[in-house]
């Protein structure tokens, strides 16, 4: 059976957006309404960052972001708690995501389950290792009708790339240059030539971009090379502005978007 | 050896190599070839002539008269502080650079939290003319100030870290983080036994050299290559790691690792992550960790900065769990009780890190026929500023 990510790709195959933001930032309680607004605004997919006090692979923004939301009390029973009724508001694509130490305190098959009975559809953990996924987690994942996305970046071989295809049921997401989230040094997030290099391997999982896109023009880029682009930072740097959620997230969508039809 | 790692990077069922895909080239890069450039024969040749003629190895081993007096045993000091640089942290860095250099590495990262790995790491980046960046806590900067500056006159580059607890655990995400954004020039010499496999190994392997040496002089002056105890402090515990190594597999020979309590295990302001710790994930690597509920990583607290970390080296959690190790932890009051009885009787100003396992002889029950090994990992002279403080001896 497909799950609501599976069905997104099939029905709208380019210029999806996606946006990431951490649940609980900049208030506890945010979580639904930013869901909401984001759909309004013609958003595709949505990631839910579950704030862990030592992200890795983030840049300022989102460690600054998950800080915020561990001290306004987010936890991921409280999270869970949010999302309780989200399916009777929206049908759209829910990926979460988040660090491995917290999930595995809640109890990796509790936490499957759970986000199964919510809606959710997809997991991201940065720091759960393919080999540990396949040997312990991926049979689990079928079971709940999760799928769970993976990372890859310039950098992975291209038999990792075949591997990460091989396991994953969703779309492969792919890390635009050697960063941490929230990179803007480039002018472009145009690298031709691992997109090319990607699209030219005929896997079978769609791919969108993500780390660095933050405005219309590196959308635009990244959406010609992939199905769609992923926004975190920069979102959360307008959540962040003064002004109430429905203007600052509309405002936000619009800039990224323009004149496209969503 | 039951002790060591196995082909999947784990300690029973601690270790791994947890990391974003954006460092799983880098990581799997080294582990494919550490143990093939450690096994070659001019890479030995290098590393063994550096440590005899630069480091100053091999370390004495120094019979303690007047303490083995106090304390009614017998006890030895390997003295890692007379290394260059002032402690057991050179023994790593001289090997990861040279390993570094053979990946045709240009850019040289390291993190630290006393300074001493951070120092350690500057003085082998000059010796090698490489570029060195260098994070570090924020608190730990104001805490270690002389070694600070030793970077700078070093030519490294010392970043604050100011995330968190502004602590080695910080400085640590600052160093992941880096390598993350430069993944083809830079090399990460990681300071302790901790991150994701390779390292917990290669660094042990790196100071194995100080058990290797213990066992050749306690023959000489004992009669036996084993003793009785061999104490080492631990906050990720690479000095530990290298002082128990070629004993992990002598159960007759038994093995104190000393945390640090803090204001005490049950203050809330500690770092004994063996009593605090749970099962969890951190800096790449599956261990015993501080957290709450909700795996958040606990702020710990030390007065001594190498051993202000929430995690510890998956070998040493394989060493608590399946009691090959004995966990002690000493409070910040006893360890600088330590540092004053050691520099008085024996004339050694030990650091603060090196006191918690100085601290932990009385808790022995030593008997006057046993031979026990304290690990002196490091000298007090970047501590001396809290030494004068906290001793009244600064003439205010």
């Amino acid at each position: 059976m497909e799950n609501r990510i599976q069905q997104l790709f099939a029905q709208k195959p380019q210029g999806l957006l996606s946006v990431y933001f951490t649940a609980g930032f900049p208030n506890l309680e945010d979580t639904v309404p930013i869901m909401l607004e984001l759909e309004k605004n013609g958003v595709d997919l949505i990631e839910i960052g579950m704030p862990f006090s030592d992200p890795l692979a983030d840049g300022p923004t989102i460690q600054q972001s998950s800080e915020v939301a561990i001290r306004n009390g987010m936890t991921i029973p409280k999270l869970f708690e949010q999302l309780q009724d989200i399916r009777q508001h929206t049908q759209i694509p829910l990926v979460l995501m988040g660090y491995l130490n917290p999930v595995m305190q809640y109890g990796m098959e509790r936490f499957l389950q759970k986000a199964s009975e919510l809606g959710i559809d997809g997991l991201i953990l940065p720091d759960l290792p393919l080999s540990d996924y396949v040997r312990e987690y991926k049979a689990l994942f079928e079971r709940y009708g999760l799928s769970n996305i993976f990372l890859i970046t310039p950098q992975t071989p291209e038999q990792r790339i075949r591997e990460i295809d091989t396991h994953t049921n969703g779309f492969i997401y792919m890390v635009s240059s050697a960063s941490v989230t929230g990179s803007t040094t480039g002018q472009s997030v145009v690298n031709t030539s691992y997109f090319e290099r990607v699209n030219g391997m005929g896997l079978r999982n769609p791919g969108i971009i993500g780390f660095g896109i933050h405005n219309h023009d590196t959308f635009t880029q990244a959406c010609n090379h992939a199905s769609g682009a992923i926004i975190g930072s920069a979102f959360i740097k307008a959540l962040a502005k003064e002004g109430n959620l429905h203007e600052k997230i509309s405002t936000f969508i619009q800039s990224i978007r323009q004149n496209e039809i969503a | 050896m039951k002790y060591s790692v196995d082909e999947n990077g784990f300690y029973g069922k601690f270790g791994g190599a947890y990391v974003p895909e954006m460092l799983y080239p880098n990581v799997e890069e080294l582990r494919e070839n550490y143990l093939k450039i450690m096994a070659e024969p001019d890479f030995q040749e290098e590393m063994q002539s550096l440590l005899r003629d630069y480091v100053g190895r091999p370390t004495p081993l120094y019979f303690a008269k007047r303490l083995s007096e106090k304390y009614n045993t017998n006890i030895y000091l390997k003295r890692e502080d007379l290394n260059h640089t002032g402690a057991h942290k050179i023994n790593n860095t001289i090997g990861q650079i040279l390993l570094a250099k053979r990946l045709g590495k240009t850019r040289i990262i390291a993190e630290t939290g006393a300074g001493q790995h951070g120092v350690a790491t500057a003085t082998v980046c000059a010796l090698m003319n490489l570029e060195c960046i260098v994070y570090m806590g924020e608190v730990d900067i104001e805490r270690q100030a002389p070694n600070v500056a030793r970077m700078k006159m070093l030519g490294a580059t010392v970043v604050p870290a100011t995330s968190g607890s502004r602590t080695l655990k910080d400085a640590t995400n600052e160093a992941i983080r880096d390598w993350i954004n430069n993944p083809e020039d830079t090399y990460y010499i990681i300071g302790s036994v901790v991150g994701p496999h390779p390292y917990p190994d290669m660094v042990a392997r790196f100071q194995a050299v100080i058990s290797e040496e213990m066992k050749a002089q306690l023959l000489e002056k004992t009669g036996s290559e084993n003793p009785d105890y061999v104490v080492a402090c631990v906050g990720g515990g690479s000095n530990a790691a290298g002082a128990f190594y070629h004993y992990l597999d002598t159960p007759e020979v038994k093995l104190v690792a000393v945390e640090a309590a803090g204001l005490g295990i049950d203050s809330g302001e500690s770092a004994a992550t063996s009593v605090l710790g749970k099962e969890g994930i951190i800096h790449g690597s599956r261990t015993l960790l501080m957290q709450t509920e909700d795996g958040q990583v606990t702020e710990p607290y030390s007065i001594s900065a190498g051993l202000d970390y929430p995690g510890v080296g998956p070998l040493h959690a394989h060493l608590h769990q399946s009691g090959r190790a004995i966990f002690e932890s000493i409070t910040d009051e006893e360890a600088l009780q330590a540092v004053l009885e050691l520099t008085r009787l024996e004339g050694i100003i030990p650091a603060l890190e090196t006191a918690h396992a100085l601290a932990a002889i009385g808790r022995l029950g030593a008997k006057p026929s046993d031979v026990v090994v304290i690990n002196l990992s490091g000298r007090g002279d970047k501590d001396l500023a809290t030494y004068l403080d906290r001793f009244n001896l600064d003439g205010k």
